[in-house]
């Protein structure tokens, strides 16, 4: 072994001894003098996830969420230099850490934030003026063909749990109190300028966003959905900025 | 309008650096609408290259609005240079776009590792320092400067230990790698004095060894103090705490050996109220321009 991937090994896991060939110039053990590396390594690994993962902290209380980050990071350091994009598999490794199978929501939690991280760094686009979608929405000859493109921050997110309102009440430090946790929620996460805005939709509008988000024309996206109100998720889409293009599509 | 004070340096340093001969402050996203709203008189903003490595949204947006007012020096902390392995082109890609699109006045990187294979350790990583490592170094920098088509600047390292088979000193062997690969150097004067305390030399015979002509750009920053095993100092560089006024003294002795060089207050952790690291930069300011009246 390379005496770079000897010291790496050891850093990230914590059983493993002070790697061969170090020392110290006054003849000091060199393992207590290894450990800065290797605490500087775990923790800035574990804060870099409890910064991106705010309200998992608040929910598991900071010292299970190290303990529970640290095993995570030894089992999957990040692979790109990229920390911004640490974590993506955070949500997956808590929907199977067995210590917190009792609190089935948390792993939602987990992704509902890092969907707030992937839009609050997703590219930038130019929104649509709403007259222009009023005026493409009253013009009857193409309406059957318009398709919304919308923009590049925006994401979903289907929960069997209150993920949003557990998120929320956690932003002004509420109490869950009232929150009937195993009612499912459907999110949206987008962001609206430069503020990433969270809303829980009906389930029929997610599963309309979900169709014109994969290309559906606006009139075939709203009948392949169960039964949502049209006009308010248009509202929500509209005031929010988050229709970047209209396209037509002819039809077969 | 860039707010361009021309330094008054030798050649040789000019040529590294664009930066300002004043200081700068590290730009903190807490402080993004602060700076935009008072517009604090300061020679340069410094950034993380990896933390603007997005797509979009609200990095890019205040990053583009203060670069029109400052100068800008994009310091890299992810490249790994001192890897075994080869660097990472995509990463090196990546830099590049990020100097076209901000047109630094000046890009930094670590004498350190911080990737093996595809695993990223997000920390500056020491290096023995033997012939090997030389050339791998130089390999590594010759790449990153012909690909970005400029002259970098190396960080000398705080290092907590060192390697058996290391056949060459930390100064000696920074002063080589400059020499071959014609880099600059950013002095890093707590790192100076972080790696001297902890390896028992002596902080300005490590700086005359140094070869300060090649200096384009300075940091300052706070170290944590702890101990070996034997009892002995262990100063960790841990860019969260005030600069010590062991690391001003010594600043002073590297202005008075090479005159006014654009001067960074370094604080990454525990960061405090803007103003808290206004008074710093002020307090490097007045030694810069005494050091620029040959006072």
């Amino acid at each position: 072994m390379s005496t770079q991937a000897a010291f790496a090994a050891a850093l990230l896991n914590v059983q493993m001894p002070c790697p061969d060939g170090l020392c110290s110039r006054n003849g000091a053990d060199p393992s207590r003098r290894f450990a800065v590396y290797r605490n500087n390594v775990q923790s800035s690994l574990i804060n870099a996830l409890a910064d991106s993962y705010p309200v998992v902290v608040q929910l598991v209380a900071e010292p299970f969420f190290r303990a529970m980050a640290a095993i995570f990071v030894q089992r999957q350091p990040p692979q790109s230099p990229l920390m911004s994009r640490y974590g993506e598999a955070f949500a997956d490794f808590i929907a199977r850490f067995e210590p917190i199978a009792s609190v089935p929501y948390v792993a939602d939690v987990a992704r509902l934030e890092h969907l707030r991280t992937l839009a609050y760094h997703a590219a930038d686009a130019q929104t649509i003026r709403p007259e222009q979608i009023s005026a493409a929405l009253a013009d009857p000859q193409s309406l059957s063909e318009l398709c919304f493109e919308l923009h590049p921050s925006l994401h979903l997110l289907d929960s069997a749990f209150a993920v949003v309102a557990i998120w929320a009440a956690h932003q002004q430090e509420q109490s869950m109190a009232g929150i009937g946790l195993d009612q499912g929620q459907h999110a949206l996460v987008l962001r609206n300028g430069l503020d990433v805005e969270v809303f829980a939709l009906e389930p029929g509008a997610s599963v309309f966003i979900r169709h014109l988000i994969e290309g559906s024309p606006l009139l075939v996206a709203a009948e392949k959905s169960p039964p949502f109100d049209l006009a308010q998720t248009l509202a929500l889409l509209i005031a929010h900025n988050a229709i970047t293009r209209l396209n037509y599509k002819k039809l077969p | 309008m860039f707010s361009h004070h021309e330094p008054s340096l030798p050649r040789t340093q000019a040529a590294r650096t664009e930066l300002p001969a004043r200081a700068g402050l590290g730009l903190k996203t807490g402080h993004f609408l602060e700076v935009l709203g008072s517009v604090p008189d300061l020679g340069f903003f410094e950034v993380h290259a990896e933390n603007y490595m997005v797509a979009g949204g609200p990095f890019h947006h205040f990053l583009a609005l203060i670069r029109e007012q400052y100068p800008l020096s994009l310091h890299g902390v992810g490249l790994s240079i001192g890897g075994e392995g080869p660097l990472d082109s995509q990463h090196l890609k990546r830099l590049a776009e990020l100097i076209e699109r901000y047109q630094p006045q000046a890009f930094s990187e670590h004498l350190a590792w911080s990737s093996h294979g595809p695993v990223f350790l997000n920390d500056l990583l020491p290096l023995a320092y033997d012939t090997p490592t030389l050339n791998r170094v130089c390999a590594h920098i010759d790449q990153v400067q012909n690909t970005l088509k400029r002259p970098m600047l190396l960080e000398n390292p705080a290092t907590y230990l060192a390697f058996e088979h290391s056949t060459i000193d930390e100064a000696e062997f920074i002063a080589e790698v400059i020499r071959r690969s014609g880099c600059g150097l950013l002095l890093d004067v707590n790192n100076v004095y972080v790696s001297c305390i902890n390896h028992q030399r002596d902080p300005l015979a490590y700086l005359d060894t140094l070869p300060l002509h090649a200096v384009g750009e300075i940091h300052l920053a706070g170290f944590a103090e702890d101990c070996d095993n034997l009892g002995d100092r262990l100063l960790i560089d841990d860019h969260g705490a005030p600069i010590d006024p062991v690391v001003w003294d010594l600043y002073r002795q590297v202005l008075k050996r090479i005159g006014p060089v654009a001067t960074l207050i370094e604080r990454d952790n525990h960061v405090p109220a803007f103003n808290v690291l206004m008074a710093e930069a002020q307090q490097a300011e007045a030694l810069l321009r005494q050091a620029g009246s040959g006072s």
